[in-house]
């Protein structure tokens, strides 16, 4: 039954997208421009080889074959593609419109969900993400227990099946988020306490444990009976194996301890998601040696005596503890805005590079597809944006984005009303 | 005793003293100075120079690497209020904010945070024609009366679209008129009709009131605070913040002012600005919206990116406002993309959350840039602040220091030692049990 869980790894029909067809392989060059390689020192009056979809050199003394295409990037920036590490491109279109909203079902356990299966490619919020130098995300469901199973996407793409790169990534689990204090209470209200959730959770598992024996010895006597179909069990087999990591959303001090706790019983692949306290609790963290997805950075400290920064300053805090950080948009319609969060932490304290590194590698070492993205490395997918500025800066302009070694048209639903309504 | 005089006598003057020395100054109106010195006394900017010597017993910060520009302004929000919106009726024109003011609201403390010193906080959208809005500075700590900007405009919020026909919920039993769109315009044609011939009474009455014969006897008309808060916009004596997206109804409510001649001070949110950014330029009608916040419904759908700098080209007043107590302490950084997304300059840039809502506010003599003479409403910032990787370090108001980083980040530091130090002897005092 583990073939339920069909990792794609889609490294897609290349005829498709470059026509190559026998005249062989298409070259494009990237030339004059500082290299940002993400792994490495930056290459100044560098250039990228481009093959097809991948990265065939980068450095300074490159060899262009005659028939490249040649792109000039003097006085330009290259940089590795981001990677939105939590996003809701394509599940949500306008956020009040129910009709428009798929990135969360009714009841609290559904880890059959699969996003990637409700993925709308047309999506407005999916260009002006990527006009900004993002060119893979993961798309993730949210609410219940057990909310489902994300996906990470390549921003382009006609058809869910052209977009996937790698599905499921994680299982997500919410535990209870951090209430607010309001405008007249400084003190946070009592809530649901996340170690009651973990309880129902260890059971689950359990059970799903106990199915899985069951039916495996039924298929080795006739005569024992196979158990009952129970999708939920069905579908949370490849987590209590080990094989499919969770993405646990948790905010809370002492959750994220319970969770670390948990994590460590079930022997579970973890990622934790939010982490609103982790700075409190940050060697902790350092030493189960999970790595953590920043919620949205534009919120507010859910307890006032944590000081107006703790949000900001807690991926410094947590990055100096050893965890391996990535950033996220949290979001569709802003999802675009995911350079700013990783530069305010850095106004925060976070050392510089290792902001870009949480939009571009450590995502992509996080989701296990760093052989493939997050780096202009050799052997690497050409995800590849060439900007005036650092790409963490509101007012760098991006200039070129590749994705597999395809030029992306920047022109987005902005650019479509603005020139409908110039005239 | 002499002490406690001198305590109570600056309390009562306007303001305090200060000497902002070696920083970069970003004007907004008068260009920047690459390094130079700030001198406020009493509150207001007495001077900038290259190098100002301090008098003495003025206070002096060095900015040395600092950026010091004008004190952020948010032109809509609806922090530090006891209530939002009357939900109890449609048209609730009689309410004031002035009257439900919150001072311990902690998102002062973090607009203070994002170097914003003024705010204009109004009624809330539920209703076509909400409550009268108040123009407040962030003086953490200090009574709210203290806080009240009185030089600013009256302004009474009116509201169309999706919020007031309620088109984003059910509503239980009947639903209240309006439901749509017609219904907004002509509810709201109906209360100016219903003022206008309200002061038609008044006036006949105190026509009346002057005649010889039988003036004694008359009977004045009933008064009604809905509809004088409505005169008053028929007066001129209050303005109107109109919250509208769509181009179409902007369109309708201009010319609603006109049936009436009342005027508009700004229009709110005006996602579609930008489809009738020339018409808004000639009518000189400025508009307060969001840099890129939109698709949360249908009607934000088009509010596109480049709306703040494409209208301001057009020659619109354009400002950012931040409508929330979390968005309010990153304007800088909206304005930011205003140079993404249609190239404005830096100037051009401050001055969407500076002076331009600054004059839509009728408070551009006092406050929105740094000049000799306007209200000493200082933001430093350690980069500058339309870096993303800038951070407010400290926020003056009338010279007095309400937001200092450098102090948060002692006392933060003090008090986590003492937890340290109590935890220890806890420790210890367990260990000799």
């Amino acid at each position: 039954m583990r073939t339920r869980i069909i990792v794609v790894f889609a490294v897609f029909s290349l005829c498709a997208l470059f026509s190559v067809g026998d005249q062989g392989p298409h070259f494009t060059a990237i030339k004059g421009g500082t290299i940002v390689p993400v792994a490495g020192e930056d290459i100044e009056g560098g250039t990228i080889l481009i093959k097809n979809n991948l990265i065939e050199a980068v450095g300074k003394d490159i060899e262009i074959p005659q028939e490249a295409e040649i792109i000039s990037a003097k006085g330009l920036f290259i940089y590795p593609g981001m990677i939105d590490g939590y996003s809701q491109l394509g599940l949500q279109e306008i956020s009040v419109l129910r009709a428009t909203v798929d990135n969360r079902e009714t009841g609290d356990i559904n880890p059959q969900l699969q996003c990637v299966e409700a993925l709308r490619p047309d999506s407005m919020h999916i260009p002006i993400a990527r006009a900004n130098g993002i060119t893979a995300a993961l798309v993730a469901p949210s609410g219940g227990m057990i909310s489902g199973q994300s996906g990470l996407i390549r921003l382009t793409g006609w058809t869910p099946q052209e977009m996937v790169v790698k599905s499921p990534i994680a299982m997500h689990i919410d535990l209870p988020t951090l209430p607010r204090p309001s405008a007249y209470r400084r003190e946070t209200r009592p809530r649901e306490e996340a170690s009651k959730k973990i309880k129902e959770l260890k059971n689950l598992f359990n059970k799903a444990r106990f199915y899985q024996k069951r039916r495996q010895m039924a298929s080795e006597k006739l005569l024992l009976p196979m158990p009952e179909f129970d999708e939920h069990l069905e579908f949370l087999l490849p987590v209590v194996n080990g094989e499919l990591p969770v993405m646990i959303s948790v905010h809370g001090e002492k959750d994220i301890l319970d969770a670390i706790k948990f994590v460590e019983e079930e022997k579970l692949k973890a990622i934790f998601f939010g982490v609103s306290e982790g700075w409190k609790v940050a060697e902790e963290i350092g030493k189960s040696g999970i790595p953590v997805v920043f919620y949205s950075l534009y919120a507010m400290p859910s307890k006032w005596e944590d000081g107006y920064d703790a949000l900001y300053r807690n991926p410094s805090v947590l990055s100096q503890a050893g965890v391996k950080i990535a950033f996220s948009s949290s979001s569709a319609s802003t999802a675009k805005d995911l350079p700013y969060h990783a530069a305010k932490a850095a106004a925060f304290g976070l050392d510089k590079r290792e902001a870009l590194k949480a939009v571009t590698i450590y995502p992509a070492e996080i989701f296990g597809v760093d052989n493939l993205m997050g780096s202009l490395e050799k052997g690497k997918l050409a995800n590849i944006v060439v900007a005036d500025g650092d790409i963490l800066e509101f007012r760098t302009h991006i200039k070129h984005v590749f994705i597999e070694g395809k030029e992306m048209d920047l022109f987005t639903r902005y650019e479509e009303l603005l020139e409908k309504y110039k005239k | 005793m002499i002490v406690f005089c001198l305590a109570f006598l600056s309390g009562l003057s306007f303001g305090q003293d200060l000497l902002i020395k070696n920083g970069t100054i970003l004007t907004v109106t008068k260009g920047t100075l690459l390094k130079g010195d700030i001198l406020i006394l009493g509150g207001i900017i007495k001077e900038i120079a290259e190098s100002i010597e301090p008098p003495q017993g003025v206070k002096v910060i060095d900015a040395s690497g600092l950026y010091v520009m004008p004190g952020i302004i948010d032109s809509h929000t609806h922090i530090a209020l006891a209530g939002t919106n009357e939900m109890g009726e449609t048209i609730s024109s009689e309410v004031k904010m002035r009257d439900v003011l919150h001072a311990e609201d902690l998102s002062i403390y973090t607009a203070l945070s994002g170097g914003v010193t003024m705010i204009h906080t109004m009624h809330g959208s539920a209703n076509p024609i909400g409550g009268e809005n108040i123009v407040l500075k962030m003086k953490w700590g200090k009574p709210a009366e203290e806080m009240i900007v009185d030089e600013a405009y009256r302004t009474l919020k009116f509201a169309l679209g999706e919020n007031p026909k309620q088109a984003n919920f059910f509503t239980m039993g009947t639903p209240r008129y309006p439901q749509s769109r017609m219904g907004v315009n002509a509810i709201i044609r109906r209360e100016f009709l219903k003022a206008r011939d309200y002061m038609e009474k008044w006036d006949r009455y105190h026509q009346a009131k002057k005649s010889k014969k039988g003036a004694e006897n008359l009977i004045p008309p009933r008064k009604d605070l809905k509809m004088e808060a409505l005169a008053d916009m028929l007066r001129g004596d209050m303005l109107a913040r109109c919250h509208t997206y769509r181009a179409d109804e902007t369109l309708e409510f201009i010319e609603l002012s006109k049936e009436f001649g009342f005027k508009i001070a700004a229009f709110e949110h005006a996602s579609e600005a930008f489809k009738i950014a020339d018409k808004l330029a000639e009518e000189n009608i400025g508009i307060s919206i969001f840099l890129d916040n939109w698709a949360y419904k249908i009607e934000a759908s088009e509010g596109i990116a480049y709306n703040a700098a494409y209208c301001t080209k057009k020659g619109v007043l354009v400002s950012i406002n931040s409508d929330s107590g979390e968005r309010i302490r990153r304007l800088f950084n909206d304005a930011a993309k205003a140079m993404k997304y249609g190239d404005l300059s830096e100037e051009e840039a401050l001055k969407l959350v500076t002076i331009n809502p600054a004059i839509q506010l009728g408070v551009e003599k006092i406050v929105g840039s740094l000049e000799k003479g306007k209200h000493g409403d200082i933001a430093i910032f350690q980069e500058h602040p339309l870096s993303a990787y800038t951070r407010c370090e400290m926020t003056i108001i009338e010279g007095e220091v309400y937001f200092d980083r450098a102090q948060y980040l002692k006392e933060r530091e003090e008090k986590e030692k003492k937890k340290k130090e109590k935890e220890k002897e806890k420790k210890k005092e367990g260990g000799a049990k």
